[in-house]
């Protein structure tokens, strides 16, 4: 009998099943479960597609093709500041590569990365739709506008980073 | 039904709302180069993502152009589909696919066959520009029993994923990641093993490159046919020889099964033999065992059913991941390629005094899951397989062609004895509904004792998805259900486990044609009326053999008389018999 990677606690997939039951099991939510799925666990391991897939009746494989086609969605637990820098056009344009090189240099991350301390994650996302603040940078659910690379060892700093 | 009028190269044509322009230029005979495009009109899929934009066409006042084949047409619309602009623009999307493409043609297992090549040829690509400055995608190689993927060569059609998802609800295959990192993979990219892939090869059937193919046996069987200790033998399944003939120029259902013999017999196999024959005994055993679920039915004992057939080894893949709890309704009885190998490596081995060891068992067959099912545990003997190699119909013509023969050029001639002997009852297992009809063919005159003056079974016979007939068995209604395509074999599996289903006896095959459309068969690219030849080929050789059902085949008499007793006795039992393993995907959790 094939048996799934990581055991997931009892009380966690009993929460997931929920989730699914309160979106009427329907495989047309498979976004919307796989939204509350990350809210409650922060990422979404294997164990986690898994139980969705069985509830919605949706094949795994495109559960974890839908997960690794929205930048949104991560399998990787994101730190307890999650960075995102925008890399859409406009913010491209007006330097946000930069930006986002000095986030790399101070935190020691790549793109997609969590600190092993787990406090900061580093991630790129497109367009929040404030072309107008390029370029900008999100921490948890703050915005940062008109962001630039010395202003970034500030911003880290307003959440306890002493690097 | 509204009508829209419409032009296409200055011609006019008239077709009903909500055709595509792709499908309204053919109905003029205006062919438009496709490539991630795929209509399989007899299953009613069609692929059409509108991903690799080779069919674009120029529409008169749309600043862009239009794919062709996901374009509805509009009344008075005016198209071109060869306007320098168009070709243009089909050219360099070309380039820009072929700029992230391997250049290994020459040696890629789908060379000549293949739709991009193809395309390359016809629009003369013989510069990719801007190649030095262009990226290549690298993947890893994916090997299984079965299937080879090579993602460095996916263009992203997703046919594949189509034809595991839609067609097949198998799920195996979806398309992951994004941009260029994107490819078709199972899930979290696990090794296709690991996935519930059943290995139907419908995937491989229709990849348009080099992304999905077999794995290529061959190489070991030339080295079993040129070791002089061995004693080779071969088995060919019954749809092959309804398909061979297809990759040497004959037309579609054109049966080749004498000449395929003098060929397999000149590439040096000591002993030329049939699975058909196997099919035979696999109806001894299986009808014996459907009748005596049935008579424990009649009397009121507690017994299941429907009974399931268990010839293809896709569908038990498919029922031993998907239908766990189900496990007790299929037949026992193995397949045909693997009771030919169990009776060749005991009895046959026997007869010519050849130890096990020194016997090589190779069968041609449709189908890619073969080549997973003879490696398959419970078919080995103290680590040999009754069956060594599994050889796909495709696979075969290479091997003819590389010998430098023709198969036009053979004559015809008959297969060995004792293991080549067949009835038209085995011929027919190659389509759908024949193994059932020739179920119904020995079960009615043994349940009967009387003759079976008419055995043609038309309410059997067809191409529909699912189908359901009854047959008179001297007052008894035998009620049969019958499936081809996994995505159909679901529907009549639901219908089990709700209870609901009335049937007696169901067979399933997990192609779409069953064995004559199966993963190994030369490619038909969509035309479905290839498959309805193929099995009117069938059919045809049927109609043709003096001995029609299976309990009559002289050689089944003699190999129960002189080796297994009666069906289901023990040996048969032993060697002609299986159980099913429980392949679910389990979700475990802690406290």
């Amino acid at each position: 009998m094939a048996e799934s990677k990581v055991a997931l606690k009892r009380a966690d997939k009993e929460k997931l099943v929920e989730v699914c039951r309160e979106f009427n099991n329907k495989p047309g939510e498979l976004i919307n479960v796989l939204h509350r799925a990350q809210n409650i666990f922060g990422y979404l391991p294997a164990e986690v597609q898994e139980v969705i897939a069985s509830e919605l009746n949706v094949a795994l494989a495109k559960v974890y093709g839908v997960v690794t086609f929205y930048s949104y969605f991560t399998m990787i637990p994101r730190g307890k500041y999650p960075i995102s820098v925008c890399t859409g056009t406009a913010c491209y344009v007006r330097g946000a590569e930069k930006v986002l090189d000095e986030f790399k240099r101070l935190l020691k991350l790549e793109v997609g990365e969590t600190a092993a301390d787990g406090v900061f994650s580093l991630n790129c996302l497109r367009c929040v739709g404030a072309c107008g603040l390029a370029p900008v940078v999100l921490v948890g659910e703050k915005t940062y506008g008109r962001v630039s690379s010395d202003q970034v060892r500030k911003i880290l700093e307003e959440y306890g980073y002493e690097g | 039904m509204d009508f829209v009028k419409l032009i296409i190269d200055n011609k006019q044509v008239e077709v009903p709302a909500g055709t595509t322009i792709y499908k309204a230029a053919h109905q003029l005979g205006i062919e438009i180069p496709v490539l991630c495009y795929m209509n399989l009109e007899h299953m009613n899929i069609e692929n059409k993502p509108a991903g690799c934009r080779i069919c674009v066409v120029e529409v008169e006042g749309r600043r862009n152009l239009a794919p062709s084949c996901s374009t509805d047409v509009v009344e008075g619309m005016v198209v071109r589909t060869n306007t320098m602009r168009v070709l243009n623009a089909r050219r360099t999307v070309l380039e820009f696919i072929l700029s992230d493409h391997p250049k290994d043609c020459l040696v890629c297992p789908k060379s000549g066959n293949c739709e991009l090549q193809d395309l390359a040829v016809k629009m003369g690509v013989r510069k990719i520009h801007n190649e030095e400055i262009s990226q290549m995608s690298s993947y890893r190689v994916d090997y299984s029993p079965s299937i080879i993927r090579d993602l460095d060569k996916c263009v992203m059609c997703r046919r594949c994923e189509t034809m595991c998802n839609d067609v097949q609800t198998v799920g195996a295959l979806h398309a992951v990641n994004r941009g260029f990192m994107s490819v078709v993979a199972p899930a979290f990219e696990m090794d296709l093993v690991k996935s519930t892939c059943t290995y139907c090869g419908q995937c491989v059937a229709v990849c348009p490159t080099g992304a999905l193919a077999e794995v290529d046996n061959t190489p070991q069987l030339i080295r079993a046919l040129s070791d002089t200790k061995k004693t080779v033998i071969v088995q060919t399944a019954p749809a092959v020889r309804a398909a061979l003939g297809e990759e040497f120029g004959y037309p579609a259902g054109t049966s080749v099964t004498g000449k395929m013999v003098a060929a397999l017999r000149r590439l040096g196999f000591d002993y030329v033999f049939d699975t058909d024959f196997a099919a035979d005994l696999t109806i001894m055993e299986e009808g014996t065992e459907l009748l005596g679920r049935l008579e424990k039915h009649l009397k009121g004992e507690p017994v299941k059913l429907p009974i399931l057939t268990s010839c293809c080894p896709s569908w038990v893949n498919f029922f031993e991941q998907q239908y766990p709890d189900m496990l007790d309704i299929p037949s026992t009885a193995r397949s045909p390629q693997q009771m030919f190998g169990a009776i060749a490596k005991t009895y046959f081995a026997d007869k010519i005094n050849v130890k096990r060891e020194d016997l090589i068992v190779v069968s041609i067959m449709p189908c890619l899951a073969k080549k997973y099912e003879c490696q398959r545990e419970e078919f080995k003997t103290d680590g040999n397989p009754d069956v060594d190699y599994s050889i796909s119909t495709r696979e075969l013509a290479h091997l003819i062609k590389e010998a430098n023969m023709d198969l036009r050029n053979m004559p015809d001639e008959d297969f060995d004895n004792p293991l080549g002997e067949s009835t038209g009852a085995g011929v027919i297992f190659g389509t759908t509904g024949g193994v059932i009809e020739a179920a119904v063919r020995t079960a009615y005159e043994v349940f009967t004792k009387k003759k079976l003056e008419k055995v043609d079974f038309q309410q059997l016979r067809g191409m529909e998805g699912i189908r359901s007939a009854s047959v008179d068995i001297d007052g008894f209604e035998l009620k049969i259900g019958i499936a081809h395509g996994l995505g159909n074999a679901r529907k009549l599996l639901e219908d089990i486990r709700a209870g609901k289903s009335e049937y007696h006896a169901i067979e399933i095959m997990a192609c779409p044609g069953g064995c004559v459309g199966g993963g190994g068969q030369p490619l038909h690219h969509g035309h479905s009326e290839i498959l309805q030849k193929r099995a009117a080929a069938l059919y045809r050789e049927d109609a043709e053999k003096p001995i029609r059902k299976s309990h009559d085949n002289p050689m089944i008499i003699e190999l129960y008389e002189k080796f297994l007793g009666h069906p289901m006795s023990e040996k048969a039992h032993h060697l002609l018999h299986t159980h099913y393993v429980d392949k679910a995907t389990v979700i475990k959790t802690i406290e």
